[in-house]
């Protein structure tokens, strides 16, 4: 006979099926089931199971799938720490490097989201009225209508030597001459902190709108100024919006290839970019994927010790 | 420390709203002070100015003296006590408590010290690691009050604290915020639209309709004299009975009304003096009015018991006036001697002329 919990826990999990079926009709309760299983599994956990299956076996051509000499080896995980067997260093310094600086870079990026991003979602939620912020929020949303890769030679133009930027500057004598903004990463830094913005902006938004406007009163009431109101009430009630911006900026941006593909400098690489080398230039999809998979297991390992640091719950985060 | 609270001509507009018209309230140190009001009479409007939330279109807030113009309200020597009370969720209830104190920099043993102080002054010691949630309604309210001494304001700003909590509960906090205002004897400027929390706890009650102060005493004048109609009607129950002065006397007028000739006294304020000709407004309470059988009094008339109701302490009795079909409402004591009227007509019922106050017409309170 099966305990007692767990029998419970099969009684609540039918029962929670039939409420799902009473609530929403049989027919948009199947299509719900289906639709989202679908999307789950074809587009979400197949595609990963392939490709973590990939990076477990040689590097063969299609051919010869399911051949012998498309043994299971954890050489490409190897490669990417150790390097070339045939290499003199003890390291793969050149993707080790590029792979930290990819994920400080991220963070970078994600710091100067929020930093942006904060103001602007209080303002939105507790300052601006009516038109002024519609128009706002529709001079937000607006800039991304125009594709991504667009946008992105779009402020290559604006970072140009012979950008607005830099002829701004000089004109006014800041600087003697112009400076290589593309060079030293700042292109790419501003282009990426762009990109990613209005994802920072509305779970801030959302979380501050949810405060109680009274709270703010009674800090600035009791004698606290501006800045220990948003550090002791605002900021900790925001907690779980600035997470899930954070977490959502960080993965992109570690993820983002059109980006440092257009702005990155010419000695500056993105690991995605040695991922898409992988697949596209070097034949490799076995490596390809190990590194894909080390990104990715990478991101949400971090993810998930920031969010213990931050005692943030994920289920505070889905609000 | 206490300081005393005076608003200046004051005059709030809200674009073509007013919601203050030039308020002069002279509030001293020490009191309870309440303003009482149907709501949005302006009343959190007021309360507003002077914690320096809002700054009046015209007109000063001075506190202990001080002009109060451009000071916000951080730098300002008062305390709020929100209507909901806007505790802090995510802090525990020491550190809501101890909040003014950490922004002053106090360290956190001298913080935690104060808030065992103050916790149990409210009467609910060791609480302090507790969360907010954790506590019932009353609880809350005891902790806000003590967040707010803590920052030892010289004037206490309370807009309606009690509103959220059950009538036991309520009537327990009126006793206690008494007592706790005179303890720490400060002034408090309490707002509330119940009457019965105005009336119980305040030194002086100032009555607002409209953005209008209509009249400051303390509570047995407002309730024995009311200045106007509005006062009158607002302010506990009343019978009305609307009319024209025929003929005034010092202190007592004569009205006729549709029920016959009243005579009642006049107000003792300058500005509701009548004259003969005046269309007037005379309030009798329900305890006023009573069964005359044999006793000869001012005034009397003849009416039917309608309906009645028994209250333990307190007979209701819903009275039709045989004349003219009007409705009024007695209410008297049940000492133990009086049986029910259900049912009985054209009983003799009167009152006094010194128990039914004479007012000239004016706005009254909505039903």
């Amino acid at each position: 006979m099966l305990p007692n919990s767990i029998l419970d826990l099969a009684m609540s999990f039918s029962n929670y099926w039939r409420a799902f079926f009473q609530k929403n009709g049989a027919t948009l309760a199947l299509f719900l089931i289906i639709a989202v299983g679908t999307w789950l599994f074809m587009m979400i956990i197949l595609p990963q199971l392939f490709m973590l299956d990939f990076s477990i076996r040689a590097n063969v051509p299609p051919p010869k799938f399911g051949t012998e000499e498309h043994y299971y080896t954890l050489e490409h995980y190897k490669y990417m720490i150790f390097g070339s067997a045939l290499s003199t260093d003890s390291f793969n310094i050149i993707d080790v490097t590029v792979f930290f600086r990819t994920i400080g870079a991220a963070i970078f990026v994600t710091l100067i989201d929020v930093a942006l991003c904060y103001p602007i979602a209080y303002y939105l939620a507790h300052s601006a009225t009516g038109g002024w912020s519609r128009l706002m929020v529709l001079s937000l949303i607006v800039p991304f209508w125009i594709n991504e890769i667009l946008r992105a030679f779009a402020f290559k133009i604006i970072f140009g030597s012979t950008g607005v930027i830099n002829n701004f500057l000089v004109s006014i004598g800041i600087l003697d001459q112009p400076y290589d903004f593309i060079r030293n990463d700042i292109a790419l830094w501003a282009g990426l902190s762009y990109a990613f913005i209005l994802l920072m902006i509305f779970p801030i938004y959302n979380a501050i709108e949810s405060l109680d406007k009274n709270q703010i009163e009674a800090a600035r009431d009791l004698g606290a100024p501006w800045w220990k109101i948003h550090w002791r009430v605002v900021v900790p009630h925001a907690k779980p919006g600035i997470s899930s911006g954070c977490t959502m900026v960080f993965m992109l941006t570690a993820g983002a290839l059109a980006a440092p593909q257009i702005l990155g400098g010419p000695s500056s690489l993105w690991f995605t970019q040695i991922i898409y080398q992988g697949f596209n230039q070097a034949g490799n999809w076995a490596r390809g994927s190990a590194y894909a998979i080390i990104l990715l297991v990478s991101c949400i390992v971090l993810v998930l010790v920031m969010m213990k640091i931050a005692k943030v719950k994920f289920g505070e985060m889905m609000k | 420390m206490s300081a005393d609270v005076k608003l200046e001509s004051v005059w709030i507009r809200f674009g073509d709203f007013i919601a203050a018209r030039d308020v002069n309230l002279h509030i001293k140190g020490g009191e309870f002070f309440t303003i009482l009001g149907p709501s949005g009479c302006g009343k959190t409007t007021l309360l507003r100015a002077v914690s320096g939330f809002l700054t009046p279109s015209e007109g000063s807030v001075l506190i202990g003296g001080e002009n109060m113009a451009g000071i916000g309200p951080n730098r300002r020597p008062t305390a709020l006590i929100f209507q909901n009370l806007a505790l802090f969720p995510l802090m525990t209830i020491w550190e809501n408590i101890t909040f003014s104190l950490e922004v002053k920099g106090v360290r956190k043993a001298q913080r935690k010290k104060r808030a065992d102080e103050l916790l149990e002054l409210i009467a609910l010691p060791g609480q302090g690691e507790k969360m907010v949630s954790e506590l019932s309604g009353g609880q809350k309210q005891r902790v806000a009050i003590a967040r707010a001494l803590c920052a030892q304001p010289e004037v206490l700003l309370l807009d309606e604290p009690l509103s959220a909590l059950d009538l036991k509960l309520r009537q327990h906090m009126r006793t206690e915020l008494r007592s706790i205002q005179q303890r720490v004897g400060i002034t408090f400027i309490y707002i509330t639209h119940d009457q019965g929390e105005a009336l119980t706890m305040s030194d002086q009650v100032a009555v607002m309709r409209e953005g209008i102060i209509e009249q400051v005493s303390d509570g047995t004048t407002i309730y024995d004299e009311p200045d106007t109609a509005f006062v009158a009607s607002f302010v506990g129950e009343n019978n009305r009975f609307a009319g024209k002065v025929t003929n005034v006397t010092d202190s007592f007028a004569q009205v006729s009304t549709p029920e016959g000739l009243i005579r009642a006294r006049c107000s003792k304020s300058p500005e509701s003096k009548v004259k003969t000709g005046d269309d007037v407004y005379v309030f009798v309470r329900p305890e006023s009015l009573r069964f005359v059988s044999g006793r000869l009094v001012d005034n009397q008339m003849k009416a039917s018991v309608y309906h009645e109701e028994f209250e333990g302490n307190m007979w209701q009795v819903f009275l039709d006036i045989s004349s003219t079909r009007k409705r009024v409402k007695m209410s008297y004591v049940n000492d133990g001697s009086i049986r029910s009227h259900s049912g009985e007509k054209d009983l003799p019922v009167g009152f006094s002329s010194e128990a039914a106050i004479v007012l000239p017409q004016g706005p009254l309170a909505a039903e």
